[in-house]
């Protein structure tokens, strides 16, 4: 085939879809590694595992079994045991977003968007390898995306989680659907989870937490370590990376940001406003916040988010390592702990952000709610006024993937990370 | 590592097996080498093991004493109970329920038991949160039953028969003498109604105990009336428990490691002072909790020992081996 004759060979929406996801990509991966001075080194292997898998269309898990998980709470530990590889699928892309806007309410979340966006294209990086997605029943507009999904072939498996997490009815009935999924998911990928199994996976992903706690830790150290998009680029990758590689990479890294302390090194600025991140979970590409907040002088230091912290905060202890009481703490802590706004109450959530914000030695809150996710902005709220209460001060963004109104978005938080500038003068 | 640390990272299940043993040679066995430690422990060192004798568990004191006749315990001559209670609380208030947890013979018993079981492989039984509640009512039910009942002898409205009630239902009568080869306990006393049931209740309790420990963990200290008796002036006592409910997430670890499926120590984040009535201050809570200081035992006001990741780590095995 002459070069001619490639180009004039018309492109598939297919391989249109692809190159715009790649260019997305890589635009953002060219902001987080390019437009910051000093990166860790051993931040590569997370910048590369991104570039492989959005630009240079390799695929995560050639040939195994991948289990799609729709939210937090799918316990990864069974999934493990079942000899699957737990893959998120909660996704950032802006193109992917415009495909999954087609099936949904204009006014809808654009993290469920693109994530119905990402599936229905075939060229999304899971797309072969899917046994079954998991979907929790968390807000309404992931419940409801169940259907959508099953008409596009999937094999979906829906995950009862209650509305209440205070109450022993909702423990209970969690707990039951915890057990059920251990024996259903068996079946999907022919490994029954065994006892041996479970707990050897429970440690695995307890070794995984203890690395994000490592590193996390050293987040509390003034002047800051590492800036926070690095994190998120580092639990985003725990998404779907390989348990055992993302555990190594990011005790690297920890050994390198420990160096960096001893050395007393400074990733921001001199005076950069120590930020709390909370709300709509940045998931990559779509950091936007992140490093708009970080462009803007600030440093993210703790965050409460899905995507991050909630995803690997609390572990598992288990006092009789029997099959069912393992199971049933691995229930309980993506149960109880969990702070998203879905369930009635948030009082667990405004403690956690106070916790944070004061341990971590923070000037401010950034609190981001995507338009459409109701339970984020009816939080708004309830937070701002807790927040007032304890005199922490809160910007709240309303937003989503879109790249338009960037701006008026940085110019709101360069005028917040001034206002915080001046309030530490003042101190 | 200074010496906090390293208590931090205590390897609590093998501390309190060790520490358990010693303290059950100490209270069964102690007597044959003339360790006496008086007459008003606050834990099951139970009068009837007369072989090992190292100290006599309060309640059987008590039970006697209240049984005096009303002229003598309504006189000054009555100011001798008031003696042995003191003796009593400056004991617990040393130790707080950790009497429960590390000393007593009888609930070291259980803890055996519940090794038993856990080396069959079986698992262990809970009880549904209904339960919880009615049944844990019972210990102040018994606990009312051992004071008044004396109580009514000493007035003559019962007969000498019921004499020492508690103790003749104690599981700890019949099984804390068999460790020095003692079965002497094990009949029914036909010898009047009172005694007939009383014994008949206390063998049927007894068996109620062995079946009951194998299947839960802690079985019988939940309807403990020392429990109970422990719990009116734990407010007193030297050692605390106490939660920072700012640093609490909820997990529930704590509540799912309790022997008494105690469900305020991970619910309430209110509560500073979170020792509850059928805590057994077994620490293993705080041994089980990943946050940093969320809980911890105090001591005069100092913290002895405390939740930290670390220590989370060390006892979950989540440690690489260097």
């Amino acid at each position: 085939m002459s070069l001619e004759q490639q180009q004039r060979e018309i492109e598939t929406p297919q391989h249109r879809h692809a190159r715009h996801q790649g260019m997305e990509a890589g635009e953002v991966l060219d902001t987080v590694e390019k437009a910051f001075a000093g990166n860790p080194e051993n931040m590569r292997y997370f910048y590369d595992l991104f570039r492989d898998v959005y630009c240079n269309g390799i695929k995560p898990h050639p040939g195994k079994e991948m289990i799609g998980t729709m939210c937090v709470q799918i316990p990864d530990e069974i999934i493990h045991a079942a000899d699957g590889v737990p893959v998120r699928m909660c996704n950032g892309f802006y193109t992917d977003e415009e495909i999954g806007g087609e099936f949904m309410p204009a006014k809808s979340c654009s993290l469920v968007k693109a994530s119905l966006g990402m599936l229905k294209s075939e060229t999304n990086p899971y797309s072969d390898g899917i046994k079954v997605i998991v979907n929790p029943t968390t807000c309404d507009q992931k419940k409801k995306v169940a259907g959508m999904m099953r008409e596009m072939g999937y094999n979906v498996y829906d995950m009862e989680l209650p509305p209440v997490k205070e109450s022993e009815e909702g423990r209970e009935y969690w707990r039951r659907s915890v057990r059920k999924f251990t024996q259903e998911v068996g079946k999907l990928t022919g490994q029954k989870v065994s006892r041996k199994g479970l707990k050897q996976t429970i440690k695995k992903v307890g070794i995984a937490q203890q690395a994000y706690h490592r590193l996390n830790n050293l987040r509390k150290q003034t002047p800051a370590p590492i800036l926070g998009k690095d994190i998120f680029m580092v639990t985003n990758a725990y998404f779907f990376d390989d348990l055992e590689r993302w555990t190594a990479a990011t005790e690297a890294l920890c050994e390198e940001i420990e160096a960096r302390v001893a050395a007393g090194h400074n990733a921001a600025g001199r005076r950069s406003p120590r930020i709390v991140f909370t709300g709509s979970p940045p998931v990559f590409p779509n950091l936007k916040l992140p490093l708009m907040i970080e462009q803007a002088d600030g440093v993210i230091v703790a965050d409460e988010t899905c995507s991050s912290n909630r995803l690997l905060n609390d572990m598992v202890s288990v006092d009789e390592w029997f099959m069912y009481d393992m199971v049933d703490a691995v229930a309980d802590r993506y149960l109880k702990s969990c702070t998203c706004p879905i369930f009635t109450m948030n009082d667990d959530r405004i403690r956690r952000l106070i916790e944070l914000y004061r341990s971590f030695n923070a000037d401010g809150i950034v609190y981001q709610a995507f338009a459409g996710c109701s339970v984020y902005e009816m939080e708004q709220r309830s937070v701002a006024k807790a927040m007032e209460k304890e005199g922490i001060p809160m910007l709240y963004i309303e937003t989503d993937y879109s790249p338009s109104h960037s701006g008026q978005l940085l110019t709101r938080i360069e005028a917040f990370m001034e206002s915080l500038k001046a309030r530490g003068r003042l101190k | 590592m200074n010496i906090k640390a390293y208590i931090d990272r205590i390897d609590l299940r093998r501390f309190r097996f060790w520490f358990q043993l010693a303290t059950f040679a100490l209270l069964v066995y102690g007597g044959r080498l003339a360790i006496d430690l008086g007459n008003s422990l606050p834990t099951f060192s139970c009068g009837y093991n007369k072989k090992g004798l190292a100290g006599v568990c309060y309640l059987l004191p008590l039970q006697h004493q209240l049984a005096e006749p009303w002229s003598q315990l309504f006189s000054p001559a009555g100011l001798g109970v008031l003696g042995g209670f003191a003796l009593f609380l400056l004991w617990f208030v040393a130790l707080n329920k950790a009497w429960c947890g590390f000393i007593c013979p009888l609930g070291t018993i259980q803890d055996w038991i519940t090794s038993l079981r856990k080396m069959l492989g079986i698992r262990y039984s809970t009880y549904s949160d209904e339960q919880f509640k009615k049944l844990s009512l019972v210990k102040y039910v018994l606990l009312l039953a051992l004071i008044f009942m004396p109580l009514a002898i000493g007035g003559q409205l019962l007969s000498h028969d019921w004499a020492t009630p508690y103790c003749q239902i104690c599981p700890a009568r019949m099984i804390i003498p068999v460790f020095n080869g003692d079965f002497s306990q094990w009949l029914v006393d036909f010898s009047s109604t009172g005694k007939m049931v009383l014994t008949a209740l206390g063998m049927f309790i007894t068996g109620l105990f062995l079946i009951g420990s194998f299947l839960k963990k802690r079985f019988f200290c939940f309807f403990c009336p020392m429990a109970a008796f422990h719990y009116i002036f734990s407010k007193l006592a030297l050692f605390k428990l106490k939660k920072e409910g700012s640093k609490c997430t909820v997990c529930g670890n704590c509540y799912r490691v309790c022997d008494l499926q105690i469900k305020p120590i991970a619910d309430n984040v209110v509560k500073k002072d979170i020792l509850m009535d059928d805590c057994i201050l077994c620490l293993k809570c705080v041994a089980a909790c990943p946050e940093q200081g969320a809980l911890r035992v105090d001591f005069l006001g100092r913290t002895v020992f405390e939740s930290t990741k670390d220590g989370f780590v060390k006892r979950m095995g989540l440690e690489k081996k260097e």
